[in-house]
């Protein structure tokens, strides 16, 4: 399939989904309604942290107009001695996320829900419930979680056998690292500080969940897995999950943050308990203040390299900031900020740190930005301090085939050091930067960055409707273009035109089960078991023709949407188009269709280099991206535009985090920015276009080659904002967001 | 509390609804009208996911009370494709994959429908500073702006002239 003959894989078709999308018909989770429908409402701590003593709703509930009230009492609670894992997350945490248990450990914190038949008497009831809480210390930044004197947030933490905010350890190693050292020409060795952010999805969270009087529950919202919600929202309610059904409404970006729930277990409890359906969306300020957002973080990375370039030895230390249960991402952080390198010796260490802030959420690469961010600052003073062209340093030292990562594998065939290459020979990289308007100051700089990607579970169907056209249904809700793409190899597969396929998206009674649209595994995974699917259906058809010619299956072809036999020998019949077997279907057998599930495995790690020009306004310390263009590896472009458009999403993503998103916490530990106009996300006068090069170095253990393409841009543009800032003003900023007042600071200290 | 009584335009089509004199045009939009293409993004004006217009002029109909739609037209996304096909904006935005999630779609076409409608043939940075009201996080932008540019090219029935630097 990787040749260049393919009619389909490739094309930049209209994606299935993309007329209901643009004219606003397309059902989001908040767009749902019901007849009887009432709302619910979250009453959350206003302390960071506080010992809840009691919660008094008899008021609330003597509102007229108020169906039901929930409590912690109403959560399933999980005991603290032993994991509850599902996937990645511990269901203790997330029982303790959803709902305040014993304490309120974030200002935001969930403490009691209600549901009214509007929402502002559900407004009115939260005033009405009284919760009397002993406030206690609180605590927000790494260092101050880590001081011996710290407020403890859970008893529970031991860390080297003490009372401790370590939730837990990662170390990677290997070779050995002192001996590195010895070795190294040059060793530069810097401590870097980033900033909490958040995903910044549009759409807020939303659900509508009617519990019948059975029990049966239906559960429509907006999430990156309709089986993770299902599966975690029977564990928090008790419920089986044979009763719970939960459709994937479309979704309006999660970028990992929508890979956990919040609202469902409410909304299910309340439906429950009133006899109605319930609806909940949260607002922009409670999405800020109590969904997501990932670590902010502080790291010590050293490298070490000889006179003519060689990296020798890195040792990497890394903080992140949980959030108030254990969690944060430095697997990400400690496995993929060297992994792109041949270095010999090595040893990156994680420290997962919880404080008084909300949990944090998947973030695009989790972890991986805050750990190339770092990393890829220090190589850019090794190449500095060598001499050497940042490009030919990281091509020089470029992972490759049969290189041995520190974080455990040995690479397959990988095309970062196309990457690279193409980044030298790109007119971007050999254009001059020009002459800044005065008062002004321009640079250039590179970085490179990894992410592991994943397989795992997922199951398609693959039916031939009556009238021999294609319906494709898998179980991955689709964030980006999914849908395209596999629209796109279905047609390839089958040989027909890829308007003829229907691409949809089951929901957890109609489709078997699949993992979490999460890992830039959705288009790797499905389009295996759609693959395998189609090829099913392909033997199917064969055999029919076969069947109607009365000759042997083996000597019939499948070529352009139709049957014929395979040579003049195998007998002279016209051929059987997809549209003829299937009106012959009853006849030669039944409904043609064929479901596959699967675990996948096989999905390697995905590489980018990026370019970014920016011009600083010296007098106000505006930092502004003039040129960005990012090169990655990505295995196979199925839809190329949707591949650009993961490549320029993520650069984007990756500028705002390094220029201007930061959580800004008060003295009591309040979010005082939570909201788009002080959250400041990139808008669109602010960037410039966004170019992305794919380079196509297929993955050998994929039937289209493709690699997952949607976490890796945002692992590169911190450093290589960073690196290009201290190109224009040849000074090093070691904390993010380098924002006009930091930038001001920078200047004039 | 007694609802007011609200004679109004919508997509050229009259309409009458009732609504609490705090409502805003958004929730009687999303509500009572049905119209949910209009999408609720953060509530204050600031991502621009609720873009509609009031007598053709762009506003964040999250800012608006609905009793002030009492005699005049408004203009949402369901309104903007014709019973026989999609404006080109609309045609434009999917075959040059100008969307991802879908979520600040209805909005940033209300946009760029007023932008063009005031000025056909905007440059690159004309056309960011008239969506700058809009937050997409999918997309960085860069197809939205093309796919803007093409468009307002095709409508005067010229070609666009991409910016430089960029194939």
């Amino acid at each position: 399939m990787n040749d260049m003959t393919n009619k389909w894989i490739g094309q930049r078709t209209i994606r299935p989904d993309g007329a209901e999308k643009v004219t606003g018909r397309a059902a989001y989770a908040a767009d749902t309604t019901m007849p009887g429908m009432i709302w619910g409402k979250v009453l959350r701590s206003p302390h960071a942290h506080a010992v809840i003593r009691s919660i008094d709703t008899a008021k609330a509930e003597a509102l007229p107009g108020v169906k039901a009230v929930v409590t912690r009492a109403d959560i399933v609670d999980f005991p603290l001695d032993k994991p509850v894992m599902l996937g990645i997350q511990d269901m203790r945490w997330m029982s303790r996320n959803v709902m305040a248990r014993e304490k309120a450990l974030f200002h935001g914190h969930p403490v009691a829900a209600v549901a009214a038949t509007s929402e502002s008497i559900a407004a009115e009831a939260l005033r009405l419930i009284e919760v009397e809480y002993e406030v206690l210390p609180h605590v927000i930044e790494i260092d101050d979680a880590l001081r011996p004197d710290a407020p403890i947030l859970h008893d529970f933490l031991r860390f080297e056998g003490k009372p401790s905010n370590i939730a837990g350890k990662l170390e990677h190693k290997l070779g050995n690292i002192e001996a590195g050292f010895a070795e190294a020409d040059v060793v530069i060795e810097r401590s870097f500080t980033t900033r909490p952010v958040h995903q910044g999805y549009i759409e807020p969270h939303a659900c509508l969940v009617s519990v019948a009087a059975d029990g049966k529950t239906t559960i429509w919202s907006s999430s990156q897995g309709q089986f993770m919600v299902r599966a975690m929202t029977a564990l928090l309610t008790g419920l089986p999950q044979s009763d719970i059904r939960a459709i994937p409404a479309e979704i309006g970006g999660g970028f990992g943050g929508k890979t956990i729930i919040y609202l469902e277990p409410l909304a299910t409890l309340l439906s429950k308990k009133s006899g109605r359906p319930v609806k909940m969306v949260m607002s922009r300020e409670e999405v800020m203040r109590a969904s997501g957002p990932t670590s902010g973080s502080k790291s010590t990375v050293k490298i070490g390299a000889t006179r003519d370039g060689r990296l020798v030895a890195a040792q990497g230390t890394f903080w992140l900031q949980a959030g108030a249960l254990p969690g944060s991402p430095i697997r990400g952080a400690a496995g993929c900020g060297f992994a792109p390198y041949t270095i010999p010796n090595v040893v990156a260490t994680g420290f997962d740190v919880v404080s008084n802030r909300s949990k944090v959420a998947a973030y695009r690469a989790p972890g991986a930005p805050i750990g190339a961010y770092a990393v890829e600052c220090v190589i850019d003073e090794v190449a500095e301090a060598l001499g050497m062209d940042p490009l030919e340093l990281r091509l020089k030292n470029a992972a490759r085939q049969g290189t041995k990562a520190a974080h455990g594998p040995v690479y397959p065939r990988i095309g970062f050091m196309e990457t690279i290459e193409a980044a030298q020979a790109h007119p971007h990289y050999n254009t001059p930067l020009g002459e800044a308007p005065a008062g002004r100051l321009r640079g250039r700089g590179v970085a490179s960055g990894f992410w592991f990607n994943a397989g795992g579970e997922s199951s398609a169907q693959v039916n031939i409707t009556e009238d021999g056209n294609v319906v494709v249904t898998t179980g991955h809700p689709d964030i980006g273009g999914s849908r395209a793409s596999i629209a796109n190899i279905t047609a390839e597969l089958l040989g027909i035109d890829y308007k003829r396929v229907s691409v949809l998206i089951g929901d957890t009674a109609t489709i078997g089960y699949s993992n979490l649209t999460g890992g830039s595994r959705v288009l790797f995974a499905s389009a295996m078991v759609v693959t395998q699917s189609a090829e099913k259906v392909i033997t199917s058809l064969k055999e029919r023709a076969a069947k109607i010619w009365k000759i042997d299956p083996e000597a019939v072809a499948w070529e352009n949407g139709e049957a014929r036999p395979v040579s003049e020998n195998a007998g002279r019949f016209p051929p059987l188009s997809l549209a003829e077997l299937a009106a012959r279907a009853t006849e030669t057998g039944g409904p043609i269709g064929a479901g596959v599930q699967l675990n996948t495995t096989g999905a390697e790690g995905g590489f980018a280099t990026h370019l970014c020009d920016v011009e600083v306004d010296v007098d106000l310390g505006i930092v502004r991206v003039l040129r960005y263009t990012s090169f990655q590896d990505v295995g196979r472009a199925v839809h190329p535009s949707y591949v650009e458009g993961q490549m320029q999403g993520g650069a984007a993503q990756g500028i705002g985090w390094a220029l201007n998103e930061e959580y800004i916490y008060d003295r009591q530990g309040r979010v005082e920015n939570a909201g788009f106009l002080d959250y400041r996300m990139p808008v669109c006068s602010d960037l410039p276009m966004l170019d992305a090069v794919m380079i196509e170095v297929p993955n050998p253990k994929h039937p289209q080659g493709v690699r997952g393409v949607g976490e890796v841009p945002l692992v590169p543009p911190l450093a290589a904002v960073a690196n290009a800032v201290h190109d224009a003003l040849g000074k090093r900023f070691y904390a993010l967001p380098m924002s006009p007042p930091r930038v001001l600071e920078r200047l004039e200290g | 509390m007694a609802k007011i009584h609200v004679t109004t335009t919508v997509n050229g089509e009259p309409v009458e609804f009732l609504c609490e004199p705090q409502q805003s045009m958004l929730d009687v939009l999303r509500g009572p009208l049905g119209l949910t293409g209009s999408k609720e993004g953060c509530g204050s004006g600031d991502c621009g996911a609720c873009s509609i217009t009031l007598d053709g002029r762009l506003i964040c109909s999250c800012l608006m009370l609905a009793v002030e739609a009492e005699g005049h037209e408004i203009g949402t996304i369901e309104g903007m494709a014709s019973g026989d096909g999609l404006h080109p904006l609309q045609q434009k935005f999917l075959e040059m994959a100008a969307l991802q999630c879908g979520i600040c779609t209805p909005g940033v076409l209300i946009a760029a429908r007023a932008l063009l409608e005031k000025n056909p043939d905007p440059t690159e940075t004309e056309v960011r500073f008239g969506l700058a009201g809009n937050l997409c996080r999918c997309t960085g932008y860069d197809k939205i702006v093309r796919a803007v540019l093409e468009t307002a090219a095709e409508m005067r029935g010229a070609k666009a002239e991409m910016p430089e630097a960029v194939r």
